[in-house]
Protein backbone atom coordinates (compact mmCIF):
# COMPACT_ATOMS: atom_id res chain seq x y z
CA UNK A 1 0.00 0.00 0.00
CA UNK A 2 3.38 1.90 0.22
CA UNK A 3 2.88 3.02 -3.41
CA UNK A 4 -0.32 4.63 -3.80
CA UNK A 5 0.80 6.73 -0.21
CA UNK A 6 3.20 7.79 -2.14
CA UNK A 7 1.33 8.87 -5.06
CA UNK A 8 -1.01 10.44 -2.97
CA UNK A 9 1.85 12.50 -1.12
CA UNK A 10 2.78 13.73 -4.83
CA UNK A 11 -0.47 14.28 -6.44
CA UNK A 12 -0.56 17.38 -4.92
CA UNK A 13 2.76 19.21 -5.59
CA UNK A 14 2.76 17.61 -9.32
CA UNK A 15 -1.10 19.11 -9.87
CA UNK A 16 0.08 22.53 -8.84
CA UNK A 17 3.20 22.56 -10.68
CA UNK A 18 1.12 20.56 -14.11
CA UNK A 19 -1.79 23.59 -13.49
CA UNK A 20 1.01 26.76 -12.66
CA UNK A 21 3.07 26.01 -16.03
CA UNK A 22 0.11 25.24 -17.92
CA UNK A 23 -1.24 28.66 -17.01
CA UNK A 24 2.07 30.68 -17.63
CA UNK A 25 2.54 28.64 -21.12
CA UNK A 26 -1.40 29.88 -21.86
CA UNK A 27 -0.08 33.28 -20.23
CA UNK A 28 -2.82 33.28 -18.07
CA UNK A 29 -2.85 35.98 -15.74
CA UNK A 30 -2.58 33.75 -12.67
CA UNK A 31 -2.67 35.79 -10.13
CA UNK A 32 -6.28 37.09 -11.30
CA UNK A 33 -7.09 33.98 -11.49
CA UNK A 34 -6.39 32.64 -8.29
CA UNK A 35 -8.25 35.89 -6.19
CA UNK A 36 -11.56 35.30 -8.50
CA UNK A 37 -11.48 31.62 -7.21
CA UNK A 38 -10.74 32.87 -4.02
CA UNK A 39 -13.65 34.46 -3.68
CA UNK A 40 -15.72 32.28 -4.79
CA UNK A 41 -14.42 30.09 -1.95
CA UNK A 42 -15.31 32.58 0.19
CA UNK A 43 -18.76 32.47 -1.07
CA UNK A 44 -19.21 29.10 -0.38
CA UNK A 45 -17.83 29.92 2.77
CA UNK A 46 -20.63 32.21 3.64
CA UNK A 47 -23.04 29.93 2.26
CA UNK A 48 -21.81 26.76 4.58
CA UNK A 49 -21.60 29.50 7.37
CA UNK A 50 -25.15 28.94 9.04
CA UNK A 51 -25.55 25.55 8.14
CA UNK A 52 -22.87 24.82 10.34
CA UNK A 53 -23.98 26.46 13.06
CA UNK A 54 -27.15 24.63 12.81
CA UNK A 55 -25.58 21.39 12.60
CA UNK A 56 -23.44 22.02 15.36
CA UNK A 57 -25.71 23.33 17.93
CA UNK A 58 -27.86 20.00 17.36
CA UNK A 59 -24.93 17.94 17.81
CA UNK A 60 -23.66 19.11 20.68
CA UNK A 61 -27.08 19.18 21.90
CA UNK A 62 -27.70 15.63 20.97
CA UNK A 63 -24.30 14.40 22.86
CA UNK A 64 -25.07 16.59 25.57
CA UNK A 65 -28.61 15.06 26.51
CA UNK A 66 -27.93 11.61 26.34
CA UNK A 67 -30.06 11.26 22.98
CA UNK A 68 -26.32 10.62 20.72
CA UNK A 69 -26.04 7.66 22.81
CA UNK A 70 -29.43 6.21 22.62
CA UNK A 71 -29.23 6.50 18.62
CA UNK A 72 -25.89 4.63 18.86
CA UNK A 73 -27.01 2.31 20.95
CA UNK A 74 -29.91 1.48 18.74
CA UNK A 75 -27.63 0.77 16.03
CA UNK A 76 -24.70 -0.96 17.31
CA UNK A 77 -25.96 -4.40 16.42
CA UNK A 78 -25.88 -3.90 13.16
CA UNK A 79 -22.73 -1.66 13.24
CA UNK A 80 -20.99 -4.02 15.57
CA UNK A 81 -21.62 -6.78 13.11
CA UNK A 82 -20.02 -5.04 9.98
CA UNK A 83 -17.01 -3.94 12.44
CA UNK A 84 -18.03 -0.31 12.44
CA UNK A 85 -17.04 2.26 14.85
CA UNK A 86 -20.33 3.11 16.23
CA UNK A 87 -19.82 6.86 16.62
CA UNK A 88 -19.85 7.11 12.46
CA UNK A 89 -23.56 6.59 12.29
CA UNK A 90 -24.58 9.92 13.15
CA UNK A 91 -22.31 10.99 9.97
CA UNK A 92 -23.33 7.96 7.65
CA UNK A 93 -27.05 8.32 8.11
CA UNK A 94 -26.78 12.90 7.76
CA UNK A 95 -24.09 12.02 4.47
CA UNK A 96 -26.62 10.83 2.02
CA UNK A 97 -29.11 14.31 3.24
CA UNK A 98 -27.13 17.41 3.93
CA UNK A 99 -23.68 18.41 2.37
CA UNK A 100 -22.76 21.09 5.22
CA UNK A 101 -24.94 19.27 8.07
CA UNK A 102 -22.58 16.33 7.56
CA UNK A 103 -19.26 18.37 7.25
CA UNK A 104 -20.33 19.91 10.93
CA UNK A 105 -21.20 16.71 12.43
CA UNK A 106 -17.17 15.81 10.63
CA UNK A 107 -16.22 18.89 12.05
CA UNK A 108 -17.26 17.89 15.19
CA UNK A 109 -15.81 14.26 15.18
CA UNK A 110 -12.46 15.99 14.49
CA UNK A 111 -12.67 17.78 17.47
CA UNK A 112 -13.80 15.27 19.63
CA UNK A 113 -11.96 12.24 18.70
CA UNK A 114 -9.31 14.03 17.18
CA UNK A 115 -8.54 14.39 13.36
CA UNK A 116 -5.81 11.41 13.86
CA UNK A 117 -7.56 9.10 15.80
CA UNK A 118 -8.82 6.14 13.68
CA UNK A 119 -12.45 7.07 13.94
CA UNK A 120 -11.42 11.11 13.09
CA UNK A 121 -10.05 9.01 9.48
CA UNK A 122 -12.91 6.74 9.03
CA UNK A 123 -14.92 9.90 9.72
CA UNK A 124 -12.95 12.50 6.82
CA UNK A 125 -12.53 9.33 4.12
CA UNK A 126 -16.36 8.17 4.57
CA UNK A 127 -17.20 12.30 4.12
CA UNK A 128 -14.56 12.20 1.10
CA UNK A 129 -15.48 9.54 -0.77
CA UNK A 130 -19.20 10.40 -0.49
CA UNK A 131 -22.05 12.78 -2.16
CA UNK A 132 -25.45 14.35 -0.78
CA UNK A 133 -26.63 11.42 -2.46
CA UNK A 134 -30.32 12.28 -2.06
CA UNK A 135 -30.14 15.68 -2.63
CA UNK A 136 -28.39 15.16 -5.85
CA UNK A 137 -31.08 13.32 -7.51
CA UNK A 138 -33.48 15.71 -6.77
CA UNK A 139 -31.79 18.39 -7.85
CA UNK A 140 -30.72 16.76 -11.10
CA UNK A 141 -33.88 15.51 -11.79
CA UNK A 142 -35.74 18.35 -11.65
CA UNK A 143 -34.26 19.59 -14.35
CA UNK A 144 -35.87 17.18 -16.59
CA UNK A 145 -39.99 16.39 -17.01
CA UNK A 146 -39.11 12.58 -16.01
CA UNK A 147 -41.23 11.43 -12.72
CA UNK A 148 -39.79 8.00 -12.34
CA UNK A 149 -36.31 7.72 -11.47
CA UNK A 150 -36.23 3.92 -12.11
CA UNK A 151 -32.94 2.31 -10.68
CA UNK A 152 -31.81 5.36 -9.42
CA UNK A 153 -32.02 5.71 -5.86
CA UNK A 154 -31.05 1.58 -4.81
CA UNK A 155 -28.33 2.37 -7.05
CA UNK A 156 -26.75 5.64 -5.14
CA UNK A 157 -28.13 3.81 -1.90
CA UNK A 158 -26.61 0.64 -2.42
CA UNK A 159 -23.07 2.92 -3.69
CA UNK A 160 -23.02 4.78 -0.50
CA UNK A 161 -23.79 1.69 1.75
CA UNK A 162 -20.59 0.09 -0.12
CA UNK A 163 -18.30 2.94 -0.11
CA UNK A 164 -19.06 3.63 3.46
CA UNK A 165 -18.24 0.05 4.42
CA UNK A 166 -15.13 0.00 2.12
CA UNK A 167 -14.04 3.14 3.61
CA UNK A 168 -14.18 1.83 7.23
CA UNK A 169 -11.86 -1.74 5.73
CA UNK A 170 -9.26 1.47 3.69
CA UNK A 171 -8.58 2.56 6.62
CA UNK A 172 -8.39 -0.31 9.05
CA UNK A 173 -5.38 -1.31 6.20
CA UNK A 174 -3.78 1.69 5.66
CA UNK A 175 -3.61 3.11 9.29
CA UNK A 176 -4.57 -0.24 11.28
CA UNK A 177 -7.05 -0.50 14.24
CA UNK B 1 -36.77 16.73 4.80
CA UNK B 2 -32.86 18.89 6.46
CA UNK B 3 -36.08 20.45 8.48
CA UNK B 4 -37.60 16.98 10.14
CA UNK B 5 -34.44 15.93 10.65
CA UNK B 6 -32.40 19.21 12.66
CA UNK B 7 -35.89 19.98 14.36
CA UNK B 8 -36.54 16.34 15.62
CA UNK B 9 -32.71 16.49 16.66
CA UNK B 10 -33.22 19.52 18.53
CA UNK B 11 -36.58 18.86 20.16
CA UNK B 12 -35.91 15.06 21.06
CA UNK B 13 -32.88 16.10 22.70
CA UNK B 14 -34.29 18.63 24.79
CA UNK B 15 -37.20 15.42 25.81
CA UNK B 16 -34.59 13.22 26.46
CA UNK B 17 -32.70 15.67 28.87
CA UNK B 18 -35.34 16.61 31.15
CA UNK B 19 -35.68 12.65 31.75
CA UNK B 20 -32.51 12.66 32.32
CA UNK B 21 -32.12 15.87 34.09
CA UNK B 22 -29.00 17.46 32.34
CA UNK B 23 -31.47 20.34 30.42
CA UNK B 24 -30.04 23.29 31.51
CA UNK B 25 -25.94 22.11 30.51
CA UNK B 26 -27.88 20.46 27.18
CA UNK B 27 -28.79 24.32 26.09
CA UNK B 28 -25.46 25.35 27.13
CA UNK B 29 -23.61 22.90 25.36
CA UNK B 30 -25.93 24.43 22.47
CA UNK B 31 -24.99 27.68 22.91
CA UNK B 32 -20.92 27.22 23.23
CA UNK B 33 -21.63 25.27 19.73
CA UNK B 34 -22.78 27.94 18.13
CA UNK B 35 -20.50 30.39 19.54
CA UNK B 36 -17.65 28.04 18.60
CA UNK B 37 -19.22 27.46 14.62
CA UNK B 38 -17.21 30.85 14.26
CA UNK B 39 -13.78 29.77 15.14
CA UNK B 40 -14.58 26.46 13.03
CA UNK B 41 -15.60 27.45 10.18
CA UNK B 42 -13.15 30.75 10.15
CA UNK B 43 -10.18 28.28 10.78
CA UNK B 44 -11.09 26.30 7.58
CA UNK B 45 -12.01 28.86 5.25
CA UNK B 46 -9.04 30.75 4.15
CA UNK B 47 -7.38 26.61 2.81
CA UNK B 48 -11.02 25.95 1.16
CA UNK B 49 -10.27 29.54 -0.52
CA UNK B 50 -6.92 28.22 -1.56
CA UNK B 51 -7.75 25.54 -3.33
CA UNK B 52 -10.96 27.36 -4.82
CA UNK B 53 -8.02 29.91 -6.13
CA UNK B 54 -5.84 27.01 -7.49
CA UNK B 55 -8.91 25.49 -9.45
CA UNK B 56 -10.02 28.41 -10.61
CA UNK B 57 -6.41 28.79 -12.01
CA UNK B 58 -6.76 25.00 -13.50
CA UNK B 59 -10.02 25.47 -15.38
CA UNK B 60 -8.04 29.48 -16.76
CA UNK B 61 -4.75 27.46 -17.76
CA UNK B 62 -6.97 24.58 -19.59
CA UNK B 63 -6.10 22.19 -17.91
CA UNK B 64 -9.61 21.28 -17.27
CA UNK B 65 -10.13 20.78 -21.32
CA UNK B 66 -7.07 18.67 -21.24
CA UNK B 67 -8.80 16.18 -18.04
CA UNK B 68 -11.80 16.37 -20.57
CA UNK B 69 -10.25 14.94 -23.34
CA UNK B 70 -8.28 12.61 -21.47
CA UNK B 71 -12.18 11.20 -19.94
CA UNK B 72 -14.09 11.01 -23.42
CA UNK B 73 -12.78 7.97 -24.16
CA UNK B 74 -14.09 6.35 -20.75
CA UNK B 75 -17.13 8.51 -21.41
CA UNK B 76 -18.03 6.89 -24.77
CA UNK B 77 -17.71 3.57 -22.65
CA UNK B 78 -20.16 4.53 -19.97
CA UNK B 79 -22.96 6.41 -22.84
CA UNK B 80 -22.58 4.41 -25.48
CA UNK B 81 -25.92 5.81 -26.51
CA UNK B 82 -24.83 9.50 -26.97
CA UNK B 83 -23.11 10.55 -30.04
CA UNK B 84 -20.06 11.50 -28.98
CA UNK B 85 -19.48 14.99 -30.28
CA UNK B 86 -23.06 15.94 -28.97
CA UNK B 87 -23.67 18.81 -26.38
CA UNK B 88 -25.08 16.65 -23.39
CA UNK B 89 -21.84 14.52 -24.15
CA UNK B 90 -20.31 17.82 -23.64
CA UNK B 91 -21.55 19.16 -20.56
CA UNK B 92 -21.48 15.25 -19.04
CA UNK B 93 -17.69 15.19 -19.92
CA UNK B 94 -17.22 18.71 -18.70
CA UNK B 95 -19.62 18.33 -15.85
CA UNK B 96 -17.32 14.82 -14.76
CA UNK B 97 -14.08 16.80 -15.16
CA UNK B 98 -15.14 20.00 -12.53
CA UNK B 99 -16.13 16.98 -9.93
CA UNK B 100 -12.96 15.45 -10.41
CA UNK B 101 -11.19 18.55 -9.89
CA UNK B 102 -13.28 19.43 -7.27
CA UNK B 103 -15.26 22.12 -8.51
CA UNK B 104 -18.63 21.70 -7.48
CA UNK B 105 -19.80 24.97 -8.01
CA UNK B 106 -19.21 24.55 -11.89
CA UNK B 107 -20.39 20.84 -11.92
CA UNK B 108 -23.88 21.22 -10.63
CA UNK B 109 -24.67 23.93 -13.19
CA UNK B 110 -23.09 21.80 -16.23
CA UNK B 111 -25.15 18.74 -14.70
CA UNK B 112 -27.97 20.37 -14.69
CA UNK B 113 -27.74 21.40 -18.71
CA UNK B 114 -26.70 17.99 -19.07
CA UNK B 115 -29.86 15.96 -17.81
CA UNK B 116 -32.06 18.69 -19.53
CA UNK B 117 -29.72 17.90 -22.76
CA UNK B 118 -30.89 14.19 -21.91
CA UNK B 119 -34.55 15.01 -21.35
CA UNK B 120 -35.32 16.15 -25.08
CA UNK B 121 -33.55 12.79 -26.36
CA UNK B 122 -35.94 11.30 -24.39
CA UNK B 123 -38.49 12.64 -25.55
CA UNK B 124 -39.16 14.40 -22.30
CA UNK B 125 -41.34 11.46 -21.18
CA UNK B 126 -41.49 9.86 -17.68
CA UNK B 127 -39.76 7.51 -16.91
CA UNK B 128 -35.90 8.57 -16.50
CA UNK B 129 -33.31 7.13 -20.16
CA UNK B 130 -30.84 4.67 -18.96
CA UNK B 131 -28.56 7.21 -19.67
CA UNK B 132 -29.93 10.12 -16.93
CA UNK B 133 -29.91 7.41 -14.11
CA UNK B 134 -26.25 6.60 -15.84
CA UNK B 135 -25.28 9.92 -15.13
CA UNK B 136 -27.21 10.94 -12.32
CA UNK B 137 -25.41 7.56 -10.26
CA UNK B 138 -22.23 8.97 -11.52
CA UNK B 139 -23.00 12.10 -9.75
CA UNK B 140 -24.07 10.77 -6.10
CA UNK B 141 -20.54 9.44 -5.96
CA UNK B 142 -17.96 11.71 -5.60
CA UNK B 143 -14.77 11.44 -7.63
CA UNK B 144 -12.36 13.85 -6.78
CA UNK B 145 -8.43 13.86 -7.29
CA UNK B 146 -7.73 16.25 -4.20
CA UNK B 147 -10.50 16.24 -1.36
CA UNK B 148 -9.92 19.51 -0.14
CA UNK B 149 -12.37 20.46 1.90
CA UNK B 150 -11.68 17.63 4.09
CA UNK B 151 -8.29 18.50 3.62
CA UNK B 152 -8.71 21.95 5.30
CA UNK B 153 -11.09 20.41 7.75
CA UNK B 154 -8.38 18.29 8.97
CA UNK B 155 -5.95 21.18 9.17
CA UNK B 156 -7.94 23.46 10.89
CA UNK B 157 -8.24 20.14 13.61
CA UNK B 158 -4.48 20.42 13.97
CA UNK B 159 -3.70 16.81 12.41
CA UNK B 160 -0.07 15.99 11.83
CA UNK B 161 -0.69 15.06 8.16
CA UNK B 162 -4.01 16.59 7.04
CA UNK B 163 -3.44 14.91 3.38
CA UNK B 164 -2.97 11.50 4.40
CA UNK B 165 -6.63 10.63 4.07
CA UNK B 166 -5.84 11.61 -0.27
CA UNK B 167 -5.02 7.87 -1.49
CA UNK B 168 -8.15 6.15 1.08
CA UNK B 169 -10.71 8.58 -0.41
CA UNK B 170 -9.77 7.20 -4.02
CA UNK B 171 -9.99 4.07 -3.17
CA UNK B 172 -13.75 3.97 -1.69
CA UNK B 173 -14.56 6.56 -3.83
CA UNK B 174 -13.93 3.75 -7.16
CA UNK B 175 -15.80 1.06 -5.21
CA UNK B 176 -18.76 2.78 -4.67
CA UNK B 177 -18.79 4.58 -8.18
CA UNK B 178 -18.19 1.02 -9.42
CA UNK B 179 -21.21 -0.22 -7.81
CA UNK B 180 -23.53 2.34 -8.31
CA UNK B 181 -22.36 1.77 -12.53
CA UNK B 182 -22.58 -1.48 -11.97
CA UNK B 183 -26.15 -1.54 -10.22
CA UNK B 184 -27.56 0.18 -13.32
CA UNK B 185 -25.72 -1.46 -15.50
CA UNK B 186 -27.32 -4.53 -14.12
CA UNK B 187 -30.61 -3.07 -13.51
CA UNK B 188 -30.84 -2.00 -17.80
CA UNK B 189 -29.71 -4.99 -18.35
CA UNK B 190 -32.49 -7.35 -16.51
CA UNK B 191 -34.73 -4.63 -17.67
CA UNK B 192 -34.25 -5.33 -21.39
CA UNK B 193 -34.25 -8.63 -20.90
CA UNK B 194 -37.57 -8.89 -19.29
CA UNK B 195 -38.83 -6.87 -21.49
CA UNK B 196 -37.70 -9.04 -24.21
CA UNK B 197 -39.68 -12.27 -23.11
CA UNK B 198 -42.60 -10.36 -22.48
CA UNK B 199 -42.66 -9.44 -26.42
CA UNK B 200 -42.04 -12.89 -27.03
CA UNK B 201 -45.01 -13.87 -25.09
CA UNK B 202 -47.11 -11.90 -26.96
CA UNK B 203 -46.02 -13.61 -29.90
CA UNK B 204 -46.82 -16.46 -28.88
CA UNK B 205 -49.72 -15.27 -27.81
CA UNK B 206 -50.60 -14.30 -31.20
CA UNK B 207 -49.80 -17.29 -32.86
CA UNK B 208 -51.96 -19.77 -30.71
CA UNK B 209 -54.79 -17.34 -31.43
Amino acid sequence: MLWINNAAEFAIPFMIILILSAAFFRRVGVYQSFTDGAEDGIRTVVKIFPVMTAILVAVAMMRESGLGSIIIGLISPVTDALKIPAGLVPLMLLRPVSGGGSLGILTDMLAEYGADSFIGRCASVITGSTETTLYTIMVYFSATRAKYTRCTLPAAILADILGMTAGVYVCRIFFGG
Amino acid sequence: MMNYIWGAMILVSLIVSIFNGNCGETVNAGLTAAKNSVGTVMSFAGILCMWSGIMRIAEDGGISAALSKLLSPVMKRIFPKIPPDSEAMRCITMNVTANLLGMGNAATPLGLSAMSKLDEMNGSGEYASDEMCCFTVLNTAALTIIPSTIISLRAAAGSADPFEITAPVWISSIVSVTTALCAVKLFIFMGAKVRARAALRRKDHALDK
